[in-house]
């Protein structure tokens, strides 16, 4: 979110679902939509029905690749040198869009100066893309009346994941693909209400709304509203957490519905960390892994139990309704909250969360609009800022949140890991259809659960040849971090020299594995390469 | 016999699909995709079609715990609450308020996240507060 934020001003997707269909070109960018957002590859799907061009990215042949027109499997990593590459084609070919670039944007010639040397033959030879299928990328992203970018955690969670976020936006504004219907650079948000986590300010660095915690103006306003005073000082990210723990600097961690044990890179580093606390408190619907390693775990209550609202990938508002009480003598999450702040000494009075909505709609203001009676029937879309407003289908119509779109002069960087001798395997992790996230809810979902069972390890047949692996054999996983051990699937889903693993089983979890290494502006980690060898258990 | 159909949003994933929860009697036993819904216009995946498995797992938590000799033992309310809001007081007396960190969740609902900022950031006076949002 942090590369949307600084090219254009604004973190979100810039445009919303249901306009997918009515593109003519869209490009898919480290997303498997098909099994992490399938109601958004609905979309897709029209969009292909109606005659629209789809262009693939990925390393694995995910689902959409089958129906693509072109599918390219470029080098884990290698983001930067293939968008600059396409990029290079496009103003070389004068297919860019002169006058939105002059009239909304600023920084073009820096770009183009680094652009230069990114030819076809170059970007080619990075990423393992011939020069001919990057040309005609370019040419059906370029020529698109409407072109979309969709992407998803293959882009972000790199060392250089705001450098492929800041290259996304700049082949946007080079073609003038945003700001308009059916266009614009979309990231699918992972999480349910990681979109709302974000708008309501769960980020070390800003308040709701986005307001940087280190402008006084912002402060004294939450300082008023909140009748108390307040830090100036960028709090720490979930990964320097961890090392704050693990260092004795951080003493005590409260963890609301979160499971880092089986969702965070390098397990055996994120226990250590957890067992120095002083104080882990978990708060969760059941007993994950994390909360095996707490002092006191507390029973929240699940969405089907409660009432409020979720945020979703397009900045949709919507509803959530308590169908049942709690289970057993489980709390709604909001009153757990409000009963220690009581008794820490922090009075908190509301009797619903329809109260807090109230609060937020007063300090937030692209929730100044939203009350729980506008949003029966379909949600309201943020920036909605006063009660009349209908909502905000699509970003930066005529002008960027920030005024003008700013190009980066982004150079392409290797991954922080890559393969040797000793680790001859390319790793990558994600999502399989059936499951979400770290498992917690879906397989507590007996359907879900006997759909995939257990993880696997995505090897190329022909590495599996010369390994002597065979379909379901043990195979044992290993990096400079840990080992584990997985069956094999053979399938040419994954190109020779690259293995994938589902991340959410913890019997075989793919973090034990996985980087820690983090991006040096917004501190995600890499958890999408890393090097790995493999050996055939006896 | 109480039936009753609730519309709620779907909590797998950001797409935000919206469906009615079918209860029989206090129980979850199933999902009816909304037509009308802008996102998933009477369609769902197939995690939507079983989210209401979970629910009602037996596995859920439905006591505070509270570790005693090495042990996560079950507590009162009372107890697990007035545990934690004393200790998390012990420890920002101890050793300042940027000793303490809280992690919010891309799981619970907006008025939740708003809470759990707020009490970080007023009551407790620190921003350490973050979220998988990279993850």
């Amino acid at each position: 979110m942090a590369g949307l934020a600084a090219s254009f001003g604004s973190g979100a997707m810039t445009n919303s679902i249901a306009e997918l269909e009515d593109s003519d070109c869209i490009f898919i960018i480290g997303s498997n939509t098909t099994s992490s957002h399938p109601l958004v590859a609905t979309r897709i799907f029209r969009a292909k029905q109606k005659g629209a061009r789809l262009i693939v990215a990925d390393p694995r042949r995910i689902q959409l690749a089958t129906m693509a027109d072109v599918h390219v499997r470029h080098n884990l990593g290698t983001d930067v040198a293939l968008l600059n590459g396409m990029m290079h084609v496009i103003l070389k070919e004068g297919w860019h869009n002169q006058g939105f670039i002059d009239e909304r944007t600023e920084g073009f010639e820096d770009l183009k100066k680094v652009l230069d040397a990114y030819t076809p033959e170059k970007a080619a030879e990075i990423t393992g893309v011939s020069a001919d299928d990057i040309i005609k990328m370019a040419e059906y992203y370029a020529k698109a009346k409407a072109g979309s970018i969709v992407y998803c955690m293959g882009i972000t969670q790199h060392t250089t994941g705001v450098d492929n976020v800041k290259t996304l936006a700049n082949l946007s504004m080079i073609t003038g693909h945003i700001g308009r219907e059916s266009t614009g650079v979309n990231p699918l948000r992972g999480q349910n209400n990681v979109q709302g986590a974000c708008d309501m300010g769960g980020l070390p660095n800003v308040y709701p709304a986005y307001l940087a915690v280190t402008d006084p103006n912002n402060q004294k306003k939450f300082e008023s509203a909140w009748n108390a005073k307040l830090s100036d000082k960028v709090g720490l990210t979930v990964s320097e957490m961890m090392s704050g723990l693990s260092h004795g600097q951080l003493k005590a961690l409260y963890i609301l519905g979160e499971n880092p044990m089986v969702s965070d890179p390098d397990t055996a580093h994120v226990e250590k960390a957890l067992k120095a606390a002083e104080l882990l408190v978990v708060q969760d619907i059941f007993l994950t892994p994390t909360a095996q390693l707490a002092h006191v775990v507390l029973p929240g209550a699940s969405f089907a139990e409660k009432d409020g609202t979720f945020s979703n990938t397009e900045r949709r508002v919507m509803r959530v309704r308590k169908a049942i009480d709690p289970v057993g003598n489980a709390r709604p999450d909001w009153e757990i909250i409000k009963e220690i702040s009581n008794r820490f000494g922090y009075p908190m009075e509301y009797e619903t969360p329809e109260e807090i909505m109230k609060e937020i709609s007063s300090v937030t203001p692209s929730y100044g609009g939203i009350t729980y009676q506008r949003l029966e029937g379909e949600g309201l879309q943020w920036p909605c800022p006063t009660t009349d407003h209908p909502g905000t289908r699509f970003l930066h119509k005529d002008k960027f949140v920030r005024g003008k779109g700013l190009f980066y002069a982004i150079e392409f960087k290797p991954p922080a890991e890559v393969v040797d001798e000793e680790f001859p395997f390319w790793f990558t992790t994600g999502r399989v259809f059936a499951h979400y996230h770290t498992g917690t809810m879906t397989r507590n979902c007996p359907t879900l659960d006997s759909e995939i069972h257990e993880g696997f390890l995505e090897v190329n047949p022909g590495d599996a040849e010369g390994l002597g692996l065979r379909h379901g054999d043990a195979v044992s996983v290993s990096s400079r971090r840990g080992q584990m051990t997985a069956k094999t699937m053979v399938t040419d889903r994954v190109d020779k020299g690259v293995v994938f693993m589902p991340f959410h089983f913890i019997e075989s979890s793919a973090n034990v594995l996985t980087n820690t290494a983090l991006d040096p502006v917004c501190k995600i980690p890499e958890l999408k390469v890393c090097a790995v060898k493999l050996e055939k258990v006896a | 016999m109480d039936y009753r159909t609730v519309l709620t949003t779907c909590t797998h994933c950001g797409c935000g699909c919206n469906f009615y929860l079918e209860v029989l009697d206090g129980r979850v036993i199933g999902t009816i995709p909304c037509k009308t819904s802008p996102i998933n216009e009477g369609k769902l995946c197939i995690k939507g079609w079983n989210v209401h498995e979970f629910i009602q797992s037996k596995k859920r938590l439905t006591q505070p715990l509270l570790r005693k000799n090495g042990e996560l033992t079950e507590v009162s309310w009372d107890e697990a609450l007035d545990f934690t809001a004393r200790r998390l007081k012990e420890i920002k007396d101890a050793h300042g308020a940027d000793s303490l960190a809280f992690l919010t969740s891309a799981r619970v609902t907006n008025e939740e996240n708003y809470l759990f900022q707020k009490f970080c950031r007023a009551a407790i006076g620190t921003n350490n507060v973050d979220h998988c949002a990279r993850l």
